[in-house]
């Protein structure tokens, strides 16, 4: 293991990689901060750059670099005008906002990048022990298990999804992997569901489905609603001063941080939670910790409200790496993107990766703290000329944003047909969302989708059928496991149904 | 009828549609040796054209129209889409469309700065003297980037340059 440390030491510590994480972090920063452009969109429209560069460990680095940059800026514009770009800094927002208007934006934003970088650092500390230990379990795993951990994966996203959307996910799951089947695959050479059109032959990309499933539906409901992007107004994100903290305050907020890395980097690690999940529950749970006026505090200004969602959703994203770099299986939109873009480089994720080539494994890990590093002293001081981007007029940030939105898969293709995949696609897309269904488990049953099916055929072409089901033990756990995951919350509510009819009867 | 049964039925009739392929034209076009396989084509297609339609059926059943309690204020509230600006993004997405037909005719510069210039317009602006040069100049600037630093062909300009290939 200290081998591959030093291994990853030296390939990240190359002048080629060091500017690769500065520049990811900068430009995850600047675009983050834009309203409707989430780490989905922004690593989707890198993913071009990065195969680009060709050597995986310096395009992984970049990319690594642009999530956490994304993440951050994500937080600054929820800071500033209370439009949160990305899902996961929403809960930062609550205490964020107020700060700002009490004139204490930078202050925000300091504990904010603090926050961030501790929580960051932190998991990946843990990210470099958990991630050996599962992967040298998972080198005991055959195809039968690995079908079923991804059956495992894709139920448990469903069942992350809320109260009373499970089977809504469950749908979107189901219509992702069957996207997946549309082309060729590697094991068949006759292309399947194509309807005779040629184009649809190489099968879907997955750039345009998670454009098409992220970033436009985000850009036509900042159309929809403009009270959505309050950018370009005048008065607010303008003056940033006073960026120091009292000691009095770092005291507060310490035990917060540790509490919040460690949560926060568990529940990345299960697959479907993610930096959303993660970010909301810090919240929630701190502020029942919190005693008296802390907790009254909550939701008008506090500290530790703010230090709270910005701590955890750093470590979910370091922890959201765990199953990605050991298993191969995606956890989130965002690491299912990523994985997308691995498989393009040659390089494929799972417990081999660490044995074959481990100085790409550690040199991401490794770059992950100076990914948080660069944030912190880089990003921080720069913060009150890139908030300037915040003050760009929606007539102009739409009609950008659409436009990246059809580069990103125009030029992975180099195909126009592929813009009329991604508009039909997206208008799709957005209509479901009107409907409440959730959009992510369909990406991810997408990038899964054809793994599924390799391992599923390799499975059952060892055992001649589909006894390998309850033959072996740790694939019939696992089975049973994900039937579980999906049962388990419907039978919640249920329970808690009969329970206030149990209370009304006895009123 | 709610809109998010009728995405649930909509996709029911992807998942029999799906399965038909999968059990009769799939299983009409396999090679005399492929039937002795275990693992085919049309194999984990059928699972699923089966699990989706299942799961479909499910969702109809549960879904219903929702409290107004229920939505969330970020989202969208399909029972007054009227009060959004619904005009605004099907022009957009027209625009999207043209500019996909019209990007290989016209060449990436022209294509660019018209879509960023009419998007501009669509949502309202009218400041010709700015929006124009920065539409321009942003195109210019990427297609440089693309094209001479990733190396990604984009074919700048119209038909006629090349001789009307």
């Amino acid at each position: 293991m200290l081998e591959g440390i030093l291994a990853g030491v030296t390939t990240a510590l190359t002048l080629q990689n060091l500017i690769m994480v500065v520049a990811g972090c900068l430009i995850g920063t600047l675009i983050g901060m834009l309203p409707g452009l989430g780490p989905m969109s922004i690593i989707a429209i890198m993913i071009p750059i990065a195969i680009k560069i060709g050597d995986p460990s310096a395009a992984l680095i970049l990319l690594a670099g642009v999530y956490y940059g994304a993440i951050f800026g994500g937080s600054t514009s929820s800071i500033l005008i209370n439009a949160p770009g990305v899902a996961g800094t929403v809960a930062t927002s609550f205490d964020g906002y107020p700060m700002a208007r009490q004139g204490k934006a930078g202050k925000a934003l300091t504990i904010a990048a603090i926050g961030s970088f501790a929580g960051g650092t932190v998991g990946a500390v843990l990210l470099m022990g958990f991630a050996p230990a599962l992967a040298s379990v998972a080198l005991l795993f055959h195809s039968a298990e690995y079908f079923a951990l991804m059956v495992v994966g894709l139920s448990a996203i469903a069942a992350f999804a809320g109260s009373g959307q499970v089977a809504k996910a469950l749908m979107m799951t189901v219509l992702g992997v069957m996207l997946a089947t549309v082309g060729e695959s590697a094991q068949f050479n006759a292309p399947r569901f194509t309807m005779g059109i040629q184009d649809l032959q190489s099968g879907i990309s997955f750039i345009t489905l998670a454009m098409a499933l992220f970033a436009l539906p985000e850009a036509l409901y900042l159309v929809l609603n403009p009270a959505r992007s309050n950018t370009g107004k005048d008065g607010e994100g303008g003056e940033i001063k006073e960026l120091r903290i009292t000691r009095e305050e770092a005291k507060k907020i310490t035990p917060v941080i540790g509490r919040q890395s460690i949560q926060g980097f568990l529940i990345g690690v299960m697959p479907g939670a993610g930096a959303t999940i993660a970010s909301f529950l810090g919240y929630a749970v701190e502020r029942n910790i919190a005693k008296g006026e802390d907790q009254k505090e909550f939701g008008k200004g506090s500290i530790k409200g703010l230090a709270a969602p910005e701590t955890a959703n750093n470590a979910a994203c370091t922890g959201s790496f765990v199953p990605l770099l050991t298993l191969g299986i995606p956890g989130s939109g965002t690491t299912a993107i990523l994985l997308g873009a691995l498989i393009a480089l040659n390089v494929t994720p799972g417990p081999r990766l660490m044995v074959d080539n481990p100085s790409i494994f550690w040199a991401v890990i490794i770059s992950m703290y100076i990914g948080n590093v660069v944030l912190l002293i880089l990003n921080l001081p720069l913060i009150p000329y890139i908030a300037k981007l915040l003050q760009i007029p929606r007539n102009y940030l739409i009609p950008f944003i659409l436009f990246f939105t059809m580069m990103g898969s125009y030029i992975g293709q180099n195909n126009a047909t592929e813009l009329l995949l991604l508009t039909g696609m997206g208008l799709a897309a957005t209509i479901m969302r009107f409907a409440g269904f959730p959009l992510a488990p369909m990406l991810i049953g997408f990038i899964l989708g054809q793994l599924l099916e390799d391992n599923f055929s390799r499975a059952m072409s060892l055992t001649d059928g589909v006894s390998f089901m309850w033959e072996r033990p740790m694939t019939l756990i696992l089975l049973i496991l994900a039937v579980v995951l999906i049962f388990l919350p419907s039978f919640r509510q249920q329970l808690a149904m009969w329970r206030r009819r149990g209370v009304a009867e006895g009123d | 009828m709610t809109l998010d049964r009728a995405i649930a039925g909509i996709f029911v009739l992807i998942c029999v549609i799906y399965g038909y392929t999968a059990f009769v034209t799939m299983e009409a076009g396999l090679l005399p040796f492929e039937r002795n396989l275990t693992f085919l084509p049309n194999t984990m297609p059928k699972w699923l054209s089966i699990l989706g339609a299942f799961i479909g059926l499910i969702v109809i059943v549960q879904s219903g129209p929702k409290e107004a309690g229920e939505i969330d204020p970020s989202e969208i509230d399909v029972r007054n889409l009227r009060q959004y600006k619904l005009g605004q993004a099907i022009a957009l997405l027209v625009l999207m469309v043209a500019y996909a037909l019209l990007l290989r005719p016209i060449g990436f510069l022209a294509a660019t700065t018209l879509f960023i210039c009419l998007g501009g317009y669509v949502l309202g602006e009218r400041n010709y003297k700015l929006m124009v040069p920065v539409a321009a100049v942003a195109a210019f600037f990427i297609w440089y980037l693309v094209e001479q630093v990733l190396g990604i062909f984009l074919r700048p300009w119209p038909w006629f340059v090349y001789g009307g290939a």
